[in-house]
C-alpha cells in the first residue's frame, strides 16, 4: 500500500517533468518556456521528493530531501526571475 | 528485473554525456557550448555517484559544474554575443590527432586496468595503512596523508594559475544590475554555503567532503554576493586577502617541515598526531582554494592591489633605511 503510493507519486512527479520539459521544446518564446519549466519542474520535484520520503524509513535522511526541494524551489524561482529581467531589458534596449 | 533497470539508466547516461561532450565541442557558438559544457558536469557528477565515488561526484558538480561554469559564463561576457570559434584547418588536425592519440592511449589505460589480473592493487595497503592515517575516509588519507606532496602540489598549481589571472588583468567590470529577489536569496543563502562549507571541510575526515569542495563552495557564497551585491563590493582588504591566498600552501610546507624535523621525512606525519594536523592543513587550505577561485572570477587584480604592495614596500625602504 505505502509502495504504491510512493510509485503514483513518483511517477506523476515524472509525468510533470515530462510535460515541463515538452512545454521547454514546443512553446513559441523564452517567457512561455520559462513558465512551462519552472511550474512543470517545481511540481515534478515535490512530487518525487515526496515519494522517496515515503520509500525512505530514516527521519533525518528525510529532512535533507526536503531541504533540497525547498533549495531548488528557492533556486529556480529566483534564476527563472532573473532569465526572465534580462530577457526583458535585452527587448527594451532593441526598442 | 532491477539491475536491467540500472543497466539502462547506466547505459542512457554513458550516451547523454557522450552526446553532450559531441555538441559542446561541435558547435561553433561559444556561448551554447559554455551551457553545454556546465550541463555535462552536472552528468557527469551523476555518472560519479553511480561508480559509488561520492568524493569525486561532490567535487565534480562543485568544481566541474559550479565553480568552472562560473568561470567560464565570466570570461565569455567579454566577448561579443555573437561570438564564434575560428580556427585554422591546421590547428584544428594538430588538436584533433593529439585527441585521438589521447584517447587511444586512455582507452588502453583502462582497458588494461580492467583486465589486470595479478598486478600490484593498491586498495590493500590503502585499507591496511588507514588505523595509522589519522582520517578513516580513504579518499582523504590518500590525499592529506600519502599522498600529501601531490596535494602540496596541486595547491601550488591553483596559486600559480591565479597569479598568472592577477598578473594579466585588472578586476572585470561588474554587473551593472541586481535583482531585489537575488539579494534577498543571497541573504539567506549564504550563510547556509558557509555552514556547509565547514560541514564538508569536518567531514571530510570520515566520509566524502574535504578542502576542495568546501573552498569551491566557499567561492560560491563569495561569487553569490558578487553578483547580487555588485556596488557594495568594490573595496576588498587587500593585504588580508593577500594573506589568505597563501595561507594553505603556507601551513602546508609549515607542518611539512616541522614533521621532517621529528621524523626524518617531509610531511611524514607522527601517527597520533595526523588527524590534527590533517585538520589544521585542510582548514588552511580551504581558506586558500576559496580566495584563489573568487579572485579567478574576479578575473583580475580588485582595485588597490598594488597601491598596497607600493605601501608596503615604501615602509619596508623606510624601515630600510631608518
Amino acid at each position: 500500500m505505502i509502495d504504491t503510493l510512493a510509485i503514483l507519486a513518483i511517477f506523476s512527479g515524472l509525468f510533470f517533468f515530462l510535460s515541463g520539459s515538452i512545454g521547454l521544446l514546443r512553446l513559441p518564446d523564452l517567457f512561455t518556456r520559462l513558465h512551462a519549466l519552472a511550474k512543470a519542474d517545481n511540481v515534478g520535484l515535490a512530487l518525487v521528493a515526496l515519494g522517496v520520503i515515503i520509500l525512505e524509513p530514516a527521519v533525518i535522511n528525510d529532512i535533507k530531501i526536503v531541504i533540497i526541494w525547498l533549495l531548488v524551489m528557492a533556486a529556480s524561482a529566483i534564476s527563472s526571475h532573473l532569465v526572465a529581467r534580462h530577457a526583458l531589458r535585452e527587448n527594451r534596449n532593441d526598442d | 528485473m532491477i539491475e536491467l533497470l540500472w543497466s539502462i539508466f547506466d547505459i542512457t547516461l554513458v550516451l547523454l554525456l557522450l552526446a553532450l561532450a559531441w555538441t559542446t565541442c561541435s558547435t561553433q557558438d561559444v556561448k551554447r557550448a559554455v551551457t553545454l559544457f556546465i550541463a555535462m558536469g552536472l552528468l557527469l557528477a551523476i555518472v560519479w555517484a553511480r561508480l559509488k565515488a561520492p568524493d569525486l561526484a561532490l567535487a565534480e558538480a562543485v568544481i566541474g559544474a559550479g565553480i568552472s561554469g562560473a568561470l567560464l559564463l565570466s570570461a565569455i561576457k567579454d566577448y561579443p554575443s555573437n561570438m564564434v570559434s575560428h580556427r585554422s584547418t591546421l590547428i584544428e588536425g594538430i588538436i584533433n590527432s593529439l585527441t585521438l592519440v589521447l584517447t587511444i592511449l586512455m582507452s588502453w589505460a583502462v582497458w588494461h586496468g580492467l583486465n589486470m589480473s595479478d598486478g600490484v592493487r593498491l586498495s590493500e595497503p590503502v585499507i591496511s595503512q588507514l588505523p595509522v592515517s589519522g582520517v578513516s575516509n580513504p579518499v582523504t588519507a590518500v590525499l592529506l596523508n600519502y599522498r600529501a606532496y601531490d596535494t602540496l602540489l596541486e595547491l601550488a598549481v591553483v596559486l600559480t594559475a591565479v597569479l598568472t589571472v592577477l598578473t594579466l588583468n585588472e578586476k572585470r567590470v561588474d554587473y551593472e544590475f541586481s535583482s531585489p529577489l537575488l539579494q534577498g536569496m543571497t541573504r539567506w543563502l549564504v550563510p547556509l554555503l558557509v555552514v556547509t562549507s565547514g560541514y564538508l571541510l569536518w567531514v571530510g575526515a570520515h566520509a566524502p567532503g574535504g578542502a576542495f569542495q568546501a573552498g569551491a563552495m566557499l567561492a560560491a557564497a563569495m561569487i553569490l554576493l558578487q553578483l547580487a551585491y555588485p556596488s557594495r563590493r568594490q573595496e576588498f582588504n587587500n593585504s588580508l586577502l593577500k594573506i589568505l591566498l597563501v595561507i594553505g600552501i603556507f601551513t602546508f610546507l609549515l607542518v611539512g617541515l616541522w614533521m621532517m624535523s621529528l621524523n626524518d621525512d617531509f610531511l611524514a606525519f607522527t601517527p597520533a598526531w595526523a588527524g590534527t594536523l590533517i585538520l589544521i592543513i585542510e582548514t588552511a587550505a580551504t581558506v586558500s582554494i576559496a580566495t584563489a577561485l573568487t579572485l579567478a572570477y574576479l578575473g583580475g587584480r580588485p582595485r588597490g592591489w598594488e597601491d598596497t604592495n607600493r605601501t608596503s614596500r615604501s615602509i619596508a625602504e623606510n624601515g630600510g633605511a631608518g
